[in-house]
């Protein structure tokens, strides 16, 4: 079987153009979301995503409605939450998983409809992106579009609130509102991740290829391009390996290759000193380090 | 094609009878596995959660848990029991934690996408397991949501062996694992083996998350393991009474989830998540309202006696 033969396939055309545009999406919000210590936040934007899209399901409206409001509205909500100082992990968990169980709940609403079938539930939290149809596919490029338009217009404030609050919050930068802003676009990310890989494995995809980035250079333009690169090539190299063996699903190989790639990167670079970014990098004028 | 009963038309109807509905309900020998089953659960749970709430790894018992999924998953695709492999790959991934350094705390934003791509693809395989072993799929709800359905007697009886014999191993370090937890310099100054504690506390955390997530399935260990034991610390910081009030929500939450559970068509894990939560939620709101009383007895005192 040739690789070519592929594309005579509209389900993978669909996947491959789908996937590039969430991997782009997914690479660039992952790599602020390593940067800012915040991937546990992915998770539980990940969480959300299948109790909405679930909930969307089951009240019979469209799925990507219920993973969008869901995520969105939970992202301001954590962003509105989080200034009044850090809630201890025991309080987040247990309404995190009390949310998946809302999720289980909405799934037997659905599924005890009688027009479903029972793999719906299996679908969001896992994800099918060999059963996107063209609409869907046009509809999450765009989606996939906008995000990566809106991380490049807020790079350049974004790393600098992330990097050194108190020195952008007195040099004008409104760093609480960057913040906010940015919690929207990882749930919008997580919404669209949830129908490539599904909803469970949707924090691989935001956290593999930021870890590994983060880890081959210091120069945050270069590691935000290299994430988004990484993460597109991952989802190519996933999507043509499950085409080559029907047995493997996709969302396992996209997750497999992503994983190995990161494993890969932790095992041969050695973290250094200066490797990471810090606010000395900063102060210290790195070449290619914006200048603000 | 898998084919699934319509299940609206097959549920009892609670009769606001207790004597009789508890009856008819334990005339059904799965219902009476089911009720043993989240007993024992629910203790061993409640003791386990406690310590790991005290020792704040209930990051380690979320990912233990997400391990537990590809080992149910792997036992059924390889054709054996999956309870050999909840515990086999439950207590696999405590031993990994404990050989690395400050593992199962989330950390540093590196540390935590590298904790995080490792449980997404942890979950990934078991979904591979679960797509090669074909059929199974209305299966993977109930190992994610968890299922009181099909409970057999052995398998009863392997959780209660188990339970008891973790539950002898922590009676054994339970005083030391104290000290260590609640002070852990001053418990090395003073020659406790705190270093041994942490790897056997964390292989019991292994076996207790392996026996929850067969009650709660994998996704929602957090309703029996960690909310009962967090309802306690907010209520209590005596240890005795503590352990007690953990063990005590773990079972009303699990018999009342079990009820609720069999006269409707919804999943066990939701009904126990959400009394889980409820209860955790007024714990802390009472725990808020008996510091404004008490911050406002003395200030209303001070106020009247100014007025005067």
């Amino acid at each position: 079987m040739s690789v070519f033969t592929a594309f005579d396939h509209p389900y993978f055309t669909h996947a491959l153009l789908a996937g590039s545009g969430i991997a782009a999406a997914a690479g660039l919000v992952g790599y602020f979301l390593v940067l800012r210590a915040q991937v546990f936040t992915g998770d539980a934007l990940g969480h959300v995503a299948f109790t909405g899209g679930l909930a969307a399901l089951a009240f019979g409206y469209d799925l990507r409605l219920g993973l969008f409001a869901a995520t969105v509205v939970f992202a301001v909500l954590i962003g509105a939450l989080g200034s009044r100082g850090r809630s201890d992990d025991v309080a987040i968990g247990s309404v995190f998983a009390w949310i998946l169980g809302l999720g289980a709940f909405f799934l037997t609403l659905y599924s005890t409809r009688g027009a479903a079938h029972g793999t719906a539930g299996v679908s969001v939290l896992f994800g099918s992106i060999f059963g996107l149809s063209a609409g869907q596919a046009k509809v999450a490029l765009l989606a996939a579009a906008a995000i990566c338009a809106a991380v490049a217009l807020l790079a350049r404030p974004l790393l600098f609130a992330s990097v050194d609050e108190a020195v952008a919050t007195a040099r004008g930068v409104p760093v609480r509102a960057l913040g906010l802003a940015f919690l929207v676009l990882v749930g919008a990310c997580a919404a669209e991740a949830t129908q490539a890989v599904g909803s469970l494995l949707s924090l691989g995809l935001l956290a593999a290829p930021a870890g590994a980035a983060h880890l081959l250079t210091a120069r945050p333009y270069h590691a935000l391009a290299l994430s988004a690169g990484l993460a597109v090539a991952e989802m190519w190299a996933g999507l043509g390996l499950s085409y080559a063996a029907p047995r493997l699903p996709p969302s396992f190989t996209i997750l497999a290759v992503a994983t190995a790639v990161y494993l890969a990167t932790l095992v041969t670079v050695r973290p250094r000193r200066g490797r990471t970014v810090t606010s000395r990098a900063v102060r210290g004028n790195v070449p290619g380090w914006p200048r603000l | 094609m898998v084919t699934t009963m319509s299940l609206t038309d097959t549920y009892p109807v609670w009769s606001w009878n207790p004597v009789t509905d508890l009856r008819a309900m334990w005339a059904f020998p799965f219902m009476v596995n089911a009720f043993r089953a989240g007993t024992v659960v629910a203790v061993l749970a409640g003791v386990i959660g406690w310590y790991m709430v005290l020792r704040r790894q209930s990051f380690a018992g979320h990912t233990l848990a997400q391990v537990s999924f590809p080992g149910a998953a792997c036992a059924t695709l390889l054709g054996i029991a999956p309870v050999v492999g909840y515990f086999a790959f439950c207590v696999g991934a405590a031993l990994v934690i404990a050989a690395i350094p400050r593992a199962g705390q989330s950390g540093s934003g590196q540390e935590a996408a590298l904790t995080g791509t490792v449980q997404a693809f942890g979950l990934a395989c078991g979904f591979l397991f679960v797509a090669l072993y074909k059929g199974f799929l209305g299966g993977i709800n109930s190992l994610l949501f968890g299922s009181f359905l099909g409970i057999t007697a052995t398998q009863v009886t392997v959780l209660a062996a188990v339970a008891a014999a973790t539950l002898a191993m922590l009676a054994v370090i339970a005083r030391p694992l104290l000290f260590a937890s609640v002070d852990p310099d001053v418990a090395a100054v003073r020659g406790v083996p705190v270093r041994v504690l942490s790897v056997a506390f964390l292989v019991l955390l292994g076996t207790a998350t392996a026996a929850t997530s067969q009650i709660t399935g994998t996704l929602l260990v957090f309703a029996l393991l960690v909310m009962p034991a967090a309802t306690a610390q907010q209520l209590t910081a005596r240890p005795a009474v503590g352990l007690a009030v953990s063990v005590l929500v773990g079972l009303a939450v699990t018999w009342t989830g079990l009820i609720a559970a069999y006269y409707s068509p919804y999943p066990i894990g939701f009904f126990v998540t959400t009394f889980a939560l409820g209860v955790y939620v007024f714990a802390r709101l009472a725990r808020v309202l008996a510091q404004v009383l008490a911050r406002r007895a003395p200030a209303s005192a001070r106020l009247s006696g100014s007025a005067v």
